[in-house]
């Protein structure tokens, strides 16, 4: 590990070592729009790793901050619940859309059933099938960018292509396919920030996705079984019988899944890239390194800063005593950047020696279903961005990104680029 | 040494030698072994080890404990050699194990 790492130098400057233990909130969403979490995660991980927090705008919670710990979390599902029921699996409670019963938020055996269900589209043999048209797209999304000229990236680009994507998977009609990310970005919307003004307006925008994917479900559950998640789900014995919150649920589920955070991952590459102008060049002297590049973009970016748990009973974590009912925040995006678990956390290397060993996709039996489907997005956008672009630098990241403000997605609300020719 | 067989997908057979002691998910991305990643890194929280353990040896194993239970049941084509391969340490008594491996994982 990186002995020589030290901080200790920064502690007199950095606002995270000017206040006491107690009083640090790493839920504040202005931190994430700010980008300026990392110095109160690096505290917590040194002083206290399972933080308690008394007040924050979501209530008091607890903060597990290291590797070893949150992977401890993952592993005791029957402890640690992800239960709507319970709270769920985000910081906030209080999210109706989050509060539906989908299979992330459902413990075994229940979860096992719902999960199963879906779970083939994403498969190996799956995948191959998908990865031509998955490549046709992006090819063409690329050679229509304004290339010489300054755009957003994340409309252009990122957008573009996970909304296609969702269409794909749901073989969703075509022209009406923005409105999966408009309800994707519902969903998980603070209200008072752009998209949704309360709960109510976003149970109404709910409501519209449910009649919506209601009418699919009903046209398919009549005809001949598909290879779409809406017609999987309509002729699988585990999840026909779904109620309709059930449903929305899980429609919700995959929707999300598959979008904000592809989409943030799709815009943090090209960003560290050009902050690391190094890894850059190096990637384009050998493009073979997109292969573990991939993993290495996905845990840098860290699309979701955390997974949230339950405790269904009184526990010890880290030398902390959780009582029952306490909500556990597992912090993502602090454990990938733990130096006891990861050499060099802080450094983005294209070339690292075990890049799957990250938490972004979260471990145990709430894994990322999707997470290959990710990865094989991400690698076909790189792969294609190469063949055009070869040169080092050629993706310009203008100016700085603007941030989402959320304590739980973890992306960009835009960034402008210049590609050069 | 430990001598492990490993028949992949498209029937490509390897046979490699790896220490006691060693996982079958490490002998198998030690060697590069297609289909096999091992993203936790060996603690039984992934499933992205599965393996086909031919059936003369799965008497030979010790038994799957509840977490890898549960991650199997999740596992894309489970079947009756299904185990997690960072779950099965090496030793002597498992010298010339066969194991199948799929496609890939997920």
């Amino acid at each position: 590990m990186n002995a020589a790492y030290t901080a200790v130098p920064q502690e007199q400057k950095n606002p995270a070592y000017a206040i006491p233990l107690e009083d640090i909130d790493v839920s504040d969403p202005e931190l994430y729009r700010s980008n300026t979490m990392w110095g109160y995660f690096e505290r917590l991980r040194r002083e206290d790793p399972v933080h308690y927090c008394a007040k924050s705008l979501f209530g008091p919670y607890w903060s597990v901050t290291k590797y070893k710990d949150i992977m401890q979390v993952e592993t005791l599902p029957g402890i640690y619940s992800s239960d709507s029921r319970r709270g769920g699996v985000t910081i906030l409670d209080s999210n109706t859309a989050v509060q539906l019963p989908m299979f992330i938020q459902m413990d075994p055996p229940q979860h096992d059933e719902h999960r199963k269900a879906v779970s083939p589209i994403v498969a190996p043999e799956n995948l191959a099938r998908m990865e031509g048209i998955i490549r046709r797209r992006t090819g063409e999304a690329l050679d229509s960018l304004p290339v010489g000229r300054e755009f957003n990236w994340v409309d252009k680009v990122s957008i573009n292509l996970t909304t296609q994507m969702l269409a794909t998977l749901f073989d969703f009609p075509w022209e009406d396919r923005s409105k999966l990310t408009y309800w994707s970005d519902a969903t998980v919307a603070l209200p008072g920030e752009g998209l949704v003004d309360s709960e109510e307006h976003r149970m109404q925008i709910m409501g519209e996705c449910a009649a919506y994917m209601t009418r699919l479900w009903n046209e398919r559950v009549n005809a001949e079984p598909r290879s779409d998640l809406i017609s999987m789900m309509a002729h699988d014995a585990r999840t026909r019988n779904m109620t309709p919150e059930e449903f929305l649920g899980n429609v919700l589920l995959l929707i999300v899944g598959g979008n904000d955070t592809t989409r943030s991952s799709m815009t943090g590459g090209v960003l560290a890239l050009n902050e690391n102008p190094e890894q850059y060049a190096k990637l384009c002297a050998n493009p073979a390194l997109v292969a573990s590049m991939i993993p290495e973009i996905v845990r840098w970016q860290t699309p979701l800063s955390h997974m949230r748990r339950t405790a269904t009973e009184d526990t010890v974590l880290g030398g902390k005593n959780i009582r029952k009912g306490d909500k556990v925040v597992m912090w993502y995006v602090s454990g990938n950047r733990d130096e006891e678990a990861i050499e060099n956390p802080n450094n983005f290397i294209i070339d690292r020696a075990r890049p799957r060993q990250h938490l972004s996709f979260g471990f145990g039996i709430h894994r990322c279903v999707g997470n290959r489907l990710a990865e094989m997005q991400i690698r076909i956008l790189w792969e294609e961005v190469l063949k055009r672009w070869p040169k080092p630098g050629q993706i310009k990241v203008i100016g700085a990104p603007e941030r989402v403000a959320s304590p739980f997605i973890k992306g960009y609300e835009s960034m402008q680029v210049r590609i050069d020719a | 040494m430990i001598k492990v067989t490993f028949i992949e997908h498209n029937g490509t057979v390897r046979s490699v030698e790896v220490a006691d002691g060693t996982s079958l998910m490490e002998a198998a991305v030690g060697n590069l072994i297609p289909g096999i990643d091992g993203d936790c890194g060996g603690c039984c929280a992934c499933a992205t080890c599965h393996l086909f353990i031919e059936p003369e040896w799965l008497d030979k194993l010790v038994p799957a404990e509840d977490m890898e239970k549960s991650l199997l049941e999740l596992a894309e084509c489970v079947g009756p050699g299904s185990r997690l391969g960072c779950q099965i340490k090496l030793s002597q008594s498992l010298d010339g194990i066969v194991a199948r491996t799929p496609l890939g994982q997920h």
